[in-house]
Formats: structure tokens, C-alpha cells, sequence
């Protein structure tokens, strides 16, 4: 039988908190639930295995930092950076996030309902078998997947708006893939955009029939929406830039 | 596209002494660059391919091969130099930024020559370092500001003050951090082995770990930059501490880039990013956009690894290095480094490298006196790095106000480099700064970081004669004491920054 840990979190500063949750994964627990969350820091940081966390209301700067395995569920907003140099693992938000979503995230999945703030996805990586996912229900704020090195990242734009400006800027890697037509205006030098082949169609379905069935939503519709792919003008947008002594 | 520049002067030439040559071959095979060649029985010389890497030289048994520097003169002129006319020639033909490998060439006053040390004389004597120990172990990390004790009922004394994590150095000397992937793994382990051996610390650079240095674990301080290259929750809990690079001191206030080439199979696996990609570092951590956010970094890494490692950051001396040093220690770090403006790197642009910063010696005694003022000193370990040439930069360091110190340059030195400065090519002779394995096979780590250990050795040795000479018997009594320095031919206003008085005070 699945073991459940309750920690109520009101008042308690993020270093207890997070040594309860270490605790709780160290004592075998599958899933651990923590009520009243107000902005605690650092939730699920560099946490190993294969536990559920289920954080009840907002979420603090940083979570599931470098976190490797488990699965951190969001039942409100998350601050700054949720997913950051994030490893494996799964973090599915049911409001909106801050800035600097999946920064330099290496693997696993950030799943984000509503809408999420500047640079999201910025300087992604992958290698071998390790490919992050992020995917956005709502709007991306401009400078939507600088840097990028790799990964994938879909934005759905649900709510009908898209606001990303500077898309791409430096990107080297991955693609970038949002619902609807992207005016060539809203992407940065060194970004293009090519039009979703049906090979991408199916390669992406199944990780929006996941995020469809996290959330609760018709997932064929999208599956099946006009879509507009942006990936690296060329994996090498500094080696115009120098010459040698 | 041309241009009509045609032939530029030649940077070196190679000579061979026709009568002392016995046509052996030894330069065709040692060389990378391509200067020898044969041509059926006799060597053939291109000296525009030179980089002055003294590999030939080395291994001529001879002594058959000469090499010359500018050998063709351009019309003397202080104002149109060499440099300046050779650099407008290469950006009139290209168009972009000039890159460079290793530290400034700037021909600036070394402010270290400047200041003499002290010694005892009749009215205090010196002390013997033979017969009276003079006490060099360092510790890095944060200090309490003070300490309580509780007493048992026996009457036994205990401290009941909570201790944070410290690094136990013998020496005051570690070794800087230069990546794997800019630097062979033969080059690392070299490294590594002598740390181990000489009881002080390595820094991996933003190159993440490779496995073959897992066994020296317990002497790495394994760095997270900007591009946060290799790094996840095992990398951080393998080092012994964690350094977060905020910025380098050949190229303040821009990241780093290793072109796609230097990214071999090996390389790939240890930053965890796609064989042959670019690896680039942007200029800030994304994550960073602002002071309050740099706590937010700090705490997180000491979340991730429960507390239990020191964590550094190194930043670049800069104009307001005052408040920056300030700023990094009320982040929460435990020990920060500061790269002067002398700094070393693979390579850099020029413009930056010659340009940008100020003198390490500066940025020490400003930091160190900041602090003290602001009731922070006890807060974090100062490390002075950017370089540091020999044990009495080291001596002249800590007594400006710094703890320890990380040394680069000097330690490629001590492994066989000559400074050419052709890093970035990637074709290093001696295999150190390269991924070609018949190169990296050139350089033995047994050989290479017993160089290295005997040179900390050689240093922490001069360093406790001086100290003895200084009547000084510990390291902490060094340490910021501006006292045992003089200021020789600097002017009134730095000795005023520095906080050193002049010769004959």
C-alpha cells in the first residue's frame, strides 16, 4: 500500500519544510502532500527516486531545483524558476509560473497550466537519452527559449493570447513549437520558424495527450491545431562573430 | 573575400643549423602546428605556422633549431605599434572581434613588484622556520563571530557553538579553475594527484567532472557557471565544495564559449551536451538578474546538498569591487574568489583581456577592508587569483587582506607550458590544452603533477622562510596585516587605496 506523508507547511520556514519532505522520502514515502504552502523556496530541491510531492497553494522560488526522479505537483502558482537545472522527474503546475521557467533544465517534464513569465525555457539542454519538456498551457513572456541548446517546448496559448516577443534569441538547439501562426516579427535573430511536418505532429502528440490528461482537457483538438515550429538558424550563432589574433 | 594586404610580417621564424642537424625528424614529429615537413631527406621550414611553443627546441637533441621573435621590423613608431597595426590589418580583412589566448599582454606596472616585504632586524629578532614551526594550514569558510561554551556538571568545557563546513588547506595555494574540454584529462589528473599530494584543492572549471577524477573527489571544488554545464545533484554532492562563477577576470563581464570542436565524445558525456555543439556560457546566470536573486542561487545549492559544503563565488575585479565583494557576502557564500584583471583564460576577446578590470592587488585590499568595515570579514574566506607568479605574490596577497590563493597560469607552467598563448587552437605540443589523444598522451600525469606538487612545495617553503624572516609564525597574522608591506615608486593615492605605507614609513 502506497505510504502518504501530510506536512502542513503554515508558517514553517523553507529549510525545516524541506528537511521534512528529505525525511518523508527517506522514511519510503510515495507520496507526500503539504498543505498551506506560501511562497517556500527550494521545494523538492536536488530530491532523488520516485515519490510524488503534491504542494498545496503557491510555490517559492526555485522549485525541484537539480531534482532527479520525482514527481512535484502544484495546486496553485509557482514563483521563479520552477524546473531549474532540473535533471529527471516531473512538475506539473495548475496555475501560472515566474520567470526563467526550466532554466538550463537536462531532462524530465514541467508542465505548466496557465501562463508563465519571461525567458521560459531558456538555455534547455539535452544529451543522449535526456531531452527536457516544457510545455505551456497559457501565454510565454518575451524571450521565450533564449539560448536554447536543446529540449522541447510547446507553448498552447489556451487562453487565445501569445505574447512572447523574441523568440529564440541565441538559440543553438531544440525547437520551440506554438499553437497557431507566429508573426516573423516576434522572432529573434537567429531563430526561424518552418511549418510542423507530420512526422513533428506525431512525435509531439504524445506529450500533449499527457499534459491534456494532467489538466483535464480535450486532447485531440490540439493534438490535431495548425502549429508553427522554431528552431536554430544554424547550431553555431557566435561563429561569424571572431577572428583569431 | 581578399584583401590587399598580402603577406604579413612573420610572427617568429624557425631556423635549423644545417652543420648541428642530424635530419633525425624529431621536429617533424613533434611539432602540431605543421612547421617541419619532410622533402625526401631533408626537413623543410614553415615558420608562419610557429606559435612559439619551444616544442621543437625541446626535443631536438641538438640544439640544431633556433627560433627568433619579429624577425622582420615594421618602421618604429609609440603610437602605431606592432599590435595596434597588426590588429586593424586582421579587422580591416575580417571584420570581427579579435580573439586571444591566455592573460593580458597589457604593458602595465605590476603593482606586486611594487611593494617590498618586511623583516626583522635588532629590535624584534627573526625566527628560525627550522627550529620554530611557522604554521601555514588554512581554513576556507565562514568563522563565528563568536563562540560559546556551555560547562558540564564535571566541569568539562564544550562549544555549543554550531560550526558551518571549512576546507582544511596545508598550503595557502590551490589550484584555479580551468575546465576539462580547455584543458586534456591527463592535464586534470596532473592536477588533481597534486592536490591530493600537497594537501590543498583543484577547481574543475564549468567543465563538469569527468569520471577519471572521481577518485581526487575529496580535493575538487566542482564550479557551477552560467551555462551550467555538467552540472546536477551528483556533481554538486561529489565535490568537496561548490564554486558559482559570476564572472572571470580575462573577460569581465561576458561568458564563455568552447567552439563545437573542442567537444570530443569524452567532453560531450562529462558537460552533458551533444558531441561537436558549441558550449556557451551566457554573460549572466539567467537566474541572476539582480542581487536579491543571487541569495536565492546560494541557498538553493546549500538546499540541494543539506548544508554540508562550503560554497564559493568568484568574480571578476571590476571598478566597484568594493560593493560587489560586499554584495557576494551577504549572499551567503562562504568564501569568495577574485580574479584580477591579469587573469588567465583559453582565450578571450582582446579588447577585454587587455582592457577591463583592475589589478588583483586593488581588488584584495579594497574587498578585504570593506568587509572588515561592514562587520562581514568573518563571513567569507577571500581567495586572490589572476596571475599569481610565484610564492611572493602569495606572501604579498594574504598580507593585502586575502586568505588563500588559486594559481592557473603558473600551474600549466609547471606542467611544461610556454605561454604561446595559441590555447584556443586547440593543437597544445605539450598536451595540455588539448583533445587530440596522440597530444594528450604526451603529457604523464606521474611526471606532470609531481612538477606541480614540487612547485607548491617549492613555494610553501620560500613562504615560511619569509615569514620566519618577518617574525611571524602563523598565517593568521599575515593575513591583512598591511603592516609588513611597503610601497616602493607607487604613487600617494593607490598606497592610500591599498592602505600600505610608502618605503620609509
Amino acid at each position: 500500500m502506497a505510504k502518504q506523508v501530510k506536512i502542513d507547511a503554515k508558517g514553517m520556514h523553507y529549510t525545516p519544510l524541506n528537511q521534512q519532505i528529505r525525511k518523508a522520502i527517506e522514511d519510503g514515502a510515495d507520496e507526500i502532500i503539504v498543505d498551506n504552502v506560501l511562497g517556500q523556496r527550494f521545494i523538492g530541491n536536488g530530491l532523488r527516486g520516485n515519490a510524488t510531492i503534491r504542494v498545496n497553494g503557491v510555490a517559492g522560488g526555485d522549485l525541484a531545483m537539480f531534482m532527479s526522479g520525482p514527481t512535484v505537483i502544484v495546486n496553485g502558482n509557482a514563483e521563479h524558476a520552477p524546473g531549474n537545472t532540473m535533471d529527471s522527474g516531473k512538475v506539473v503546475i495548475h496555475g501560472s509560473a515566474g520567470d526563467a521557467v526550466a532554466h538550463s533544465m537536462r531532462g524530465g517534464k514541467v508542465f505548466v497550466r496557465g501562463d508563465i513569465g519571461y525567458r521560459g525555457g531558456i538555455h534547455m539542454k539535452q544529451f543522449e537519452t535526456q531531452r527536457p519538456i516544457l510545455v505551456v498551457g497559457g501565454s510565454a513572456q518575451t524571450f521565450l527559449g533564449e539560448y536554447m541548446a536543446g529540449g522541447l517546448l510547446i507553448v498552447l496559448g489556451l487562453d487565445g493570447v501569445m505574447k512572447a516577443r523574441e523568440i529564440g534569441s541565441g538559440i543553438h538547439g531544440g525547437e520551440i513549437i506554438i499553437r497557431g501562426d507566429v508573426d516573423e516579427a516576434c522572432l529573434a535573430a537567429g531563430a526561424k520558424k518552418l511549418p510542423l511536418t507530420e512526422e513533428d505532429r506525431a512525435r509531439i502528440a504524445p506529450v500533449i495527450r499527457e499534459f491534456a490528461a494532467d489538466f483535464g482537457l480535450d486532447a485531440e483538438p490540439l493534438v490535431n491545431a495548425d502549429y508553427t515550429r522554431i528552431v536554430p538558424a544554424s547550431a553555431r550563432p557566435f561563429a561569424g562573430k571572431y577572428t583569431w589574433e | 573575400m581578399s584583401s590587399n594586404f598580402g603577406s604579413m610580417p612573420l610572427r617568429y621564424r624557425i631556423s635549423i643549423d644545417r652543420e648541428q642537424c642530424m635530419e633525425c625528424g624529431r621536429c617533424v614529429e613533434n611539432c602540431p602546428y605543421g612547421v617541419f615537413r619532410w622533402d625526401g631527406n631533408r626537413i623543410l621550414i614553415n615558420s608562419r605556422n610557429c606559435t612559439a611553443c619551444h616544442r621543437c627546441l625541446t626535443y631536438c637533441p641538438r640544439d640544431a633549431i633556433m627560433l627568433q621573435e619579429h624577425p622582420c621590423d615594421y618602421r618604429s613608431h609609440p603610437v602605431w605599434t606592432r599590435s595596434v597595426r597588426e590588429s586593424i590589418y586582421n579587422q580591416a580583412r575580417t571584420g570581427k572581434i579579435i580573439l586571444a589566448g591566455m592573460g593580458s599582454v597589457a604593458n602595465l606596472p605590476i603593482i606586486f613588484d611594487h611593494l617590498m616585504l618586511d623583516a626583522c632586524q635588532v629590535t624584534t629578532p627573526p625566527t628560525d622556520p627550522l627550529r620554530e614551526p611557522v604554521e601555514l594550514r588554512t581554513y576556507l569558510g565562514k568563522k563565528p563571530a563568536k563562540l560559546e561554551f556551555t560547562q558540564k556538571p564535571n566541569g568539562d568545557v564544550e562549544l555549543s557553538t554550531e560550526l558551518t563546513p571549512n576546507l582544511m588547506l596545508e598550503t595557502p595555494i590551490m589550484l584555479g579553475h580551468m575546465s576539462y574540454g580547455a584543458l586534456s584529462l591527463n592535464a586534470h589528473v596532473a592536477m588533481a594527484r597534486a592536490a591530493k599530494e600537497t594537501g590543498t584543492y583543484m577547481g574543475t572549471g564549468e567543465g563538469g567532472l569527468h569520471p577519471g577524477l572521481y577518485p581526487y573527489q575529496d580535493r575538487m571544488i566542482v564550479q557551477v557557471a552560467s551555462g551550467r554545464f555538467g552540472v546536477n545533484v551528483d556533481y554538486l554532492e561529489r565535490g568537496a565544495a561548490i564554486e558559482l562563477k559570476l564572472g572571470q577576470g580575462a573577460k569581465p563581464g561576458i561568458g564563455g564559449h568552447l567552439p563545437g570542436e573542442k567537444v570530443s565524445a569524452d567532453v560531450s558525456r562529462t558537460r552533458m551536451i551533444p558531441q561537436g555543439s558549441d558550449a556557451i556560457s551566457p554573460a549572466p546566470h539567467h537566474d541572476i538578474y539582480g542581487i536579491e536573486d543571487l541569495p536565492q542561487l546560494v541557498n538553493s545549492i546549500k538546499e540541494a546538498t543539506e548544508y554540508k559544503k562550503p560554497i564559493f563565488a568568484k568574480i571578476a575585479a571590476v571598478n566597484n569591487n568594493a560593493e560587489n565583494v560586499a554584495a557576494v557576502a551577504r549572499s551567503g557564500v562562504d568564501a569568495i574568489a577574485i580574479d584580477g584583471f591579469r587573469g588567465g583564460t583559453g582565450a578571450a576577446p582582446r579588447v577585454f583581456r587587455d582592457h577591463v578590470g583592475i589589478p588583483i592587488e586593488v581588488a584584495i585590499s579594497t574587498a578585504d577592508q570593506e568587509l572588515r568595515k561592514q562587520g562581514l570579514r568573518n563571513e567569507v574566506s577571500i581567495i586572490a587569483c589572476g596571475s599569481i607568479r610565484e610564492s611572493t605574490d602569495v606572501i604579498k596577497a594574504i598580507a593585502l587582506g586575502a586568505d588563500a590563493v588559486y594559481i592557473g597560469t603558473a600551474a600549466l607552467i609547471a606542467m611544461g607550458c610556454r605561454v604561446c598563448g595559441n590555447c584556443y587552437q586547440g593543437l597544445c605540443s605539450w598536451g595540455i590544452a588539448t583533445q587530440r589523444p596522440d597530444l594528450v598522451a604526451r603529457l604523464d600525469p606521474d611526471v606532470a603533477s609531481k612538477q606541480i606538487a614540487n612547485l607548491i612545495h617549492a613555494w610553501t617553503l620560500e613562504i615560511t622562510e619569509l615569514m620566519g624572516a618577518a617574525g611571524i609564525n602563523s598565517i593568521e597574522s599575515l593575513r591583512g596585516n598591511r603592516d609588513r608591506l611597503r610601497g616602493y615608486m607607487l604613487d600617494e593615492g593607490l598606497l592610500e587605496i591599498l592602505d600600505v605605507k610608502s618605503v620609509g614609513a
